[in-house]
């Protein structure tokens, strides 16, 4: 790994951000003024913020909406902006002028529309958390290129994840791998975070593919 | 859901192979990576390891896709 990228617990930092590159545009500099700022330029700043969030909302929203009726989406996609908006005053001192303000702030609105659309999606499923899930492996539909190799290694990964991985790793890699249970909603229920059930699955897998290569 | 082939399966259990970043880093990280996309640049050597985070992470690869649609509508 070069200088420019640190190893965190298997995960790298990105590069250092050269010098110079950080001059913000006017219309980002002039929004984010007004947003440190106070008094009439302050609420009219954060009601301009609010319609740029807003946008970004039910752009998120009219993407991923799947059969939603269109006042249902259009409460997501306010809810969303409302508290990407309180995301983004909250950590107006954490926006380092890498980007244009808007694309930063755009990202908290996509955040917010998307885990409450996954949420949403979710709330009256049971999870499938349980190995016994594992079941599906063995039912797992033969692809175009799919060879006896393949169905072989499918098996030894399964055989691994007995012999290697935690019970809470396994339950985390079947729900997220397996099942597709979306992250968000996973650490939701497991009153985790997405981060952090993220560096589980992580650890999951760099144990799966360990083992593997020294088995193989 | 749809049934994955096993190839697919395969690659979900597994990851990518290469170091990546997590879920946190890469939402902090990812309106620069996405406008150095949109400009035409390389991303991958300014913010390395998040391509690989976007094979990875389906959540953060579906914001990476709406972030980067959403720009380029700008």
């Amino acid at each position: 790994m070069s200088s420019a990228t640190a190893t965190v617990r298997g995960a790298v930092r990105s590069a250092p951000v050269p010098a110079g590159k950080t001059v913000l545009d006017p219309e980002s500099q002039e929004l984010l003024q007004a947003l440190k700022g106070s008094g009439r330029a302050y609420d009219e700043a954060c009601a301009r913020l609010h319609e740029l969030l807003l946008r970004a909302a039910r752009f998120e929203v009219s993407r991923r909406r799947r059969g939603m009726n269109g006042g249902e989406a259009d409460v997501i996609a306010m809810e969303a902006a409302d508290d990407a908006l309180l995301a983004v005053l909250r950590r107006l001192d954490d926006f380092r002028g890498l980007s244009k303000f808007t694309t930063w702030a755009y990202k908290f609105a996509l955040y917010e529309a998307a885990v409450k659309l996954r949420r949403r999606a979710w709330q009256d499923r049971e999870l499938p958390l349980e190995p016994e899930a594992l079941g599906f492996f063995h039912s797992a539909s033969p692809g175009p290129d799919d060879y006896v190799e393949v169905r072989e290694r499918l098996g030894k990964i399964a055989a691994a994840m007995d012999d290697v991985l935690t019970p809470h790793q396994r339950r985390v890699l079947v729900a997220l791998a397996v099942n597709g249970v979306p992250i968000d909603v996973l650490a939701e229920r497991l009153s985790t975070t997405r981060g952090a059930l993220y560096k589980t699955l992580h650890d999951a897998r760099a144990k799966l593919r360990a083992h593997l290569e020294e088995t193989s | 859901m749809n049934e994955p082939n096993s190839n697919e399966l395969i690659g979900r259990l597994l990851g990518p192979a290469g170091p990546e970043i997590g879920c946190d880093a890469c939402f902090e990280e990812l309106d620069r990576y996405v406008e150095l996309e949109a400009a035409g640049e390389d991303a991958d050597a300014a913010v390395p390891g998040l391509s690989a985070h976007l094979e990875g992470c389906p959540a953060c690869r579906e914001e990476h896709e709406s972030l980067l649609a959403l720009v380029r509508d700008d």
